[in-house]
């Protein structure tokens, strides 16, 4: 099998068509790892503009190797290396400054995490504040913004000057996803963001994920396939550090391309 | 057989419990007997006038301390100045950047200062600024506290920055933060309570220093004249007094070791109680 280009997409009946979506980044030959030790060995991937794309595979498959270089995360853990090319929006990825590439392609985590010192509204303004905006006018029109966008304002409207850290897990981390879209990202990356919520947080998230997703690209990664069902146009099927099986997401669910999706999916091993 | 070898199992049991409990009654025990004598000894000596007043001529009684208080406030003030910024930005460099060889030797350099002997660390001192500038000074016993600051402030500083999760540092890196300001503007502040509980941990531990001063700030029987002339200083001057052959100056030492305990007590608890409630670590 030619694992060096993304799978032909399926053509489906419903709804748009979401495969004619422009290419909002995409990622050849990718190659990284800790140290001596490959983790990702040439990884080929395309993600489509204003789509949520998920990655599913059994832990150490690589999948938040994966997730990270996609923002250059990956080069904060000592002696990580990374090599091939990931293109934004036509510009080399790895060339440009990661600093001004982690605005673009903001990133949300596994565990929710607050700034301990700041307030609910700071927290959000974060992004903003750290990188010299004064204007307090648009800050707040940002907060409010953001907090609408992560399904969090209601919540919290009457106590913005709160300590982030004093809500529950899952409003962490929708207040997480709130700081991440303020500083208004083409690209917004979670990894496992739902792995320490109960199922009601979980439901909250996915249902904000799926409103976000027409105005950027949404990449997920997640242990639970159900997740990736729920949410995802697209799914990438990572094993071993190869990507196995790339395309619309009620295909790969349904009619596995390969043997070891099929595997994998009906829980015969990972 | 059996029964006998519990019983006296048991017996060893309670034998080294009461032991162990004995052993941390005389460790616990030695801060409250050292403040009672102190009390017992200094308290009748303590009057507003004691407090206020500069010491009399030699030979004649009463006179006060107010030189020495003016004097360790402004000795330890100037050494926190010095020490605590560099301690902290030592810290911060080998908690954020701090890796291989160069950063071992400042961790261990840190270290073994920790040990030096504090007389030697005022013998350095008397090398470094009173011999060139021919004086005692406070200058000089400011700096020779400074060097006992550094390492404490420094190793305080680094482990509290190793207590801010990781997660954090993601978090502002991924928001498209230079790493500068994600260190000095988000990691900073979140373990901004612990450096700062350190820091008057350290100046605590300073001000009661005796030795390192002996030979630098020198003490002072008049008022206080300025950062290039010897100055008195509250352990310096219950030294003196302590081992002076006169009967009034022996009271004054008392009163004059309570004040600087219940200082030295005050910030001590100060500080620990400050930084309870933000991380619930023991320190």
């Amino acid at each position: 099998m030619d694992m060096m280009r993304p799978m032909p997409l399926p053509a489906v009946k419903e709804g748009a068509a979401p495969e004619n979506a422009a290419i909002a980044m995409s990622v050849r030959d990718l190659r990284a790892g800790y140290g001596a030790a490959p983790v990702l060995k040439g990884v080929n991937l395309e993600i489509r503009e204003k789509t949520v794309t998920a990655i599913i595979g059994p832990s150490g498959c690589g999948k938040s190797t994966l997730i990270r270089c996609l923002n250059r995360m990956h080069e904060a853990i000592p002696g990580a290396t990374c090599d091939g090319e990931i293109l934004l929006g036509g510009r080399n990825a790895l060339a440009i400054d990661p600093v001004l590439l982690r605005r673009e392609v903001g990133m949300v985590f596994q565990r929710p995490n607050p700034f301990p010192t700041m307030t609910i509204a700071q927290n959000v303004a974060a992004g903003l504040v750290l990188n010299g905006v004064r204007d307090r006018a648009l800050i707040a029109e940002t907060v409010e913004k953001s907090l609408r966008r992560a399904a969090l304002w209601d919540e919290v409207k009457d106590k913005l000057d709160a300590p982030g850290v004093g809500l529950s897990g899952g409003q962490q981390q929708r207040l997480c996803i709130a700081r991440a879209l303020a500083v208004e990202p083409r690209v917004l990356l979670l990894d496992e963001p739902c792995s320490a919520l109960d199922p009601i947080a979980t439901g909250r998230i996915e249902e904000l994920l799926i409103q976000i997703k027409d105005q950027l690209t949404v990449v997920i990664v997640t242990h639970n396939m159900q997740q990736a069902a729920r949410v995802s146009e697209y799914t990438v099927f990572m094993l071993m550090g190869e990507m196995v099986e790339y395309g619309l997401t009620r295909r790969m669910f349904t009619q596995p391309a390969d043997k070891r999706t099929e595997d994998y999916i009906t829980g015969r091993f990972g | 057989m059996n029964d006998a070898l519990y019983a006296r199992r048991k017996k060893v049991n309670a034998l080294m419990f009461a032991l162990t409990a004995a052993c941390a009654a005389v460790a616990s025990g030695t801060l409250l007997a050292i403040l009672g004598y102190i009390a017992w000894k200094g308290a009748s000596s303590i009057s507003w006038a004691f407090l206020t007043n500069l010491p009399k001529p030699v030979g004649e009684h009463g006179g006060g301390i107010a030189n020495a208080i003016v004097g360790s406030a402004k000795v330890v003030g100037l050494a926190g100045l010095m020490g605590i910024p560099v301690g902290v930005l030592g810290g911060v460099y080998l908690a954020e950047y701090g890796r291989g060889r160069y950063a071992f030797a400042v961790r261990y350099a840190a270290d073994v200062m920790n040990g030096v002997p504090s007389i030697v660390v005022g013998l350095f001192a008397y090398a470094l600024i009173v011999h060139p500038m021919k004086r005692f000074s406070a200058l000089s016993g400011s700096v020779a506290l400074a060097f006992i600051m550094v390492p404490i402030v420094l190793r305080n500083t680094e482990e509290f920055l190793r207590l801010v999760p990781g997660t954090i540092r993601e978090a502002a890196l991924a928001l498209g933060v230079p790493r500068w300001k994600v260190t000095l503007l988000v990691i900073l502040p979140t373990a901004g309570r612990g450096i700062l509980t350190g820091a008057l941990l350290a100046l605590a531990r300073v001000a009661g220093e005796t030795a390192p001063l002996i030979f630098t700030a020198f003490g002072n029987r008049f008022a206080d004249n300025g950062w290039l002339n010897p100055i008195a200083t509250l352990p310096h001057t219950i030294f003196t007094y302590a081992i002076s052959p006169y009967e009034d100056w022996h009271n004054q030492a008392w009163a004059a070791a309570l004040i600087l305990m219940i200082f030295v007590l005050l910030v001590n608890v100060t500080a620990r109680v400050w930084l309870r409630p933000s991380s619930g670590s023991s320190h």
